[in-house]
């Protein structure tokens, strides 16, 4: 992902503007206009399509997907970004919201090791093996860790947040370092959780996760997008890429559309899928909230970026199984700040094997780290460079250890940085995974701000991921559809008033 | 629709849903998610579907009236008393 190549971003300030305009075939008015393909904004829109509903959706990126996404080499390298395990709930997400033929791709991983000072270990990532590994690895008493999964599996939205993280690990397992990054590490890399969150948000994604293992897709992102897209299509949704959508509308209080590329699209709905702040603060604009709400979408944090590095593996060089996902770390002591720093000790390497896309025989080793946008934003371009390659070394040298020839059969190695994320996705500061907890409230009443504007996208650390944000796309959608319906009643009610 | 259409017609639904469960079985008064594998994903569908197939809106802060089968007919009674029912999973 190199961020220097601007010219996907719409016709207007590219290095290559468009010759064609991407709105050419686009109507003017809508029932529904999606802003963001992300996996919110595609499951809503599929969902709203095949409702009957009439919807555009707007995607400034060339491809869709959002951060579900992947790129191509020279040399036939395919690297996918995020596809390095979500939980089993995907499975029925897919096949309510998408289609059988999607879900039957999804498969469950084969393997999952952490490699760190503290502790080596293989585990399926489930509850039975995460109870056995605690009893016999860790020593920790049985009935001890029963306690724990249920009280998190217990728990609700509506529970009190200031139950943290860390006031949990604490009464379940006291001063148990090696526990505490055992449960958190991985969680931390899939949505940014970290010991001061609320236990509610880490419970839920947890639990989810602890149910069946880790899962992902045969065929990889690329295909995945593929087959969404024909489901949109078929199910009326019309796709527009290349297309950065500068404002909402909005007039009397209700949204009407969207400008894009200088046009004014009407819809009678709007559903932002950019990020929750950006939707509100930029997009729509602060003039049309109320000052409290502002100041509460001012006070959202947003959840940490990320760093990438992406190592193809030469035509006909091979890696022996080693794992799937590995989380590896050379710190001596688990802190999650820590998985944030500059230049830091821990990371996690997916291993793709050509099993992931039957049929090519490749195989290409992720690697990615939690990372701050602080960190990367203010380098100069020398620097820049220089942090990058400094990136890449680190992560190779760490790599040695598993895949001691590693340099001789890497092919491709590129890095990506919060600044590509940010580049990519247009997310603030590169936000890997939406917003903090106290995103999520703002996010599920925007609509009772603004009539008919409502937002789908990673939010809450629990609306994050790909099942989050899939899911939180289903959920969105029903309040649209609601929405639609009545404001449809209304229209052809006979005027009796 | 009758009483006995009514639980049908949330069978039905729920078939479709969470096709492996078995349904024969299901008390009128204990919670449904004590009973089988219902999720607040799944809970979700049930509402879009009654809406989809009936017409029938259930607001958000109704959700806790479907709890049970009993529940969901009491509920959805007067609002389902006019509409015929739509069977697709139970068919035949
Ligand atoms: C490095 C990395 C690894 C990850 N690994 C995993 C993993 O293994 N498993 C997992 O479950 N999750 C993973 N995630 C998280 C997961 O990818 C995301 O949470 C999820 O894909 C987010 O979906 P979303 O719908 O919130 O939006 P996004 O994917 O963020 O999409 C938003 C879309 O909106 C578009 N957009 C924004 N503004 C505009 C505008 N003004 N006009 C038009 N379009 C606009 C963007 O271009 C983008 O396409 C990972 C994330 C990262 C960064």
């Amino acid at each position: 992902m190199s961020e220097e190549r601007r010219y996907f971003r719409g016709s207007g300030d590219g290095k290559k503007p468009r010759a064609t305009d991407p709105l050419a075939k686009a109507r003017g008015e809508y029932d529904l206009i999606v802003i963001g393909s992300g996996l919110a904004g595609l499951t809503a829109a599929n969902v709203l399509g095949s409702l009957g509903h009439k919807v555009a959706l707007l995607e400034q990126h060339y491809n869709f997907g959002g951060m579900a996404t992947w790129f191509k080499r020279r040399g036939g390298h395919v690297f996918d970004v995020s596809l390095h395990g979500f939980p089993v709930g995907m499975l029925k997400t897919c096949r309510r919201y998408w289609s059988p033929e999607i879900a039957s791709r999804i498969v469950q991983l084969d393997g999952v090791r952490f490699d760190n000072p503290q502790f080596q270990l293989d585990t399926t990532f489930t509850r039975e093996d995460f109870t056995e590994k605690l009893v016999t690895h860790f020593g920790a008493e049985r009935a001890t860790v029963a306690a724990f999964f249920d009280y998190l599996r217990g728990l609700n939205y509506y529970d009190d947040p200031r139950d943290t993280v860390a006031d949990c690990f604490e009464r379940f397992f006291p001063g148990r370092n090696d526990i505490h990054r055992l449960l958190l590490e991985p969680i931390a890399y899939a949505n940014g959780s970290t010991l001061e969150d609320p236990a509610i948000a880490y419970g839920i994604v947890f639990s989810n996760f602890m149910s069946k293992g880790v899962y992902t897709f045969t065929g990889g992102t690329d295909w995945l997008v593929a087959r969404m897209k024909d489901e949109l299509r078929r199910n009326g949704v019309e796709l527009f890429n290349n297309v950065a959508v500068e404002r909402i509308t909005v007039e009397d209080g209700r949204a009407t559309g969207v400008v894009a590329n200088g046009r004014h699209l009407r819809a009678r709905a709007v559903l932002s899928n950019a990020n929750v702040k950006r939707t509100i603060l930029e997009l729509v604009g602060p003039e049309h909230f109320d000052p409290a709400f502002v100041r509460e979408v001012e006070a959202i944090r947003l959840n940490n970026s990320s760093t990438q590095v992406y190592i193809g593996i030469r035509e006909g060089c091979s890696v022996p199984w080693i794992t799937d996902l590995l989380f590896t770390s050379t710190r001596e002591r688990f802190d999650s700040p820590a998985l944030c720093d500059f230049h830091g000790k821990s990371r996690t390497f997916s291993f793709y094997y050509p099993k992931v896309r039957p049929g090519s025989e490749r195989f290409a080793i992720v690697s990615s780290t939690n990372a701050n946008w602080s960190d990367w934003a203010k380098l100069d371009e020398d620097s820049y460079a220089r942090e990058k390659a400094r990136l890449i070394e680190d992560t190779l040298v760490q790599l040695e250890r598993y895949v001691p020839q590693i340099r001789a059969i890497a092919d491709h190695v590129e890095a990506a940085t919060p600044r590509t994320f940010e580049f990519y996705t247009q997310h603030l500061q590169g936000a890997s995974f939406g917003t903090k907890w106290e995103g999520l409230r703002p996010s599920m009443e925007l609509s009772s701000h603004i009539d008919g504007l409502y937002h789908a996208g990673s939010v809450g650390i629990i609306m994050s991921g790909w099942l989050g944000a899939a899911n939180y796309g289903v959920i969105t959608a029903n309040k649209v559809d609601l929405f639609l319906r009545a404001a449809a009643q209304a229209a052809h009610a006979p005027e009796s008033r | 629709m009758t009483r006995d259409e009514i639980v049908l017609a949330i069978k039905d639904i729920i078939a479709t849903i969470a096709p492996d469960e078995e349904l024969g079985g299901l008390e009128m008064e204990v919670r449904l998610r004590d009973q089988i594998e219902l999720d607040s994903m799944d809970f979700l569908d049930i509402v879009m579907e009654l809406r989809k197939r009936y017409g029938v809106q259930v607001p958000e802060e109704d959700y806790m009236q479907l709890a049970t089968l009993k529940g969901c007919v009491d509920y959805l009674g007067p609002k389902l008393e006019s509409k015929a029912l739509v069977l697709t999973a139970l068919k035949g």
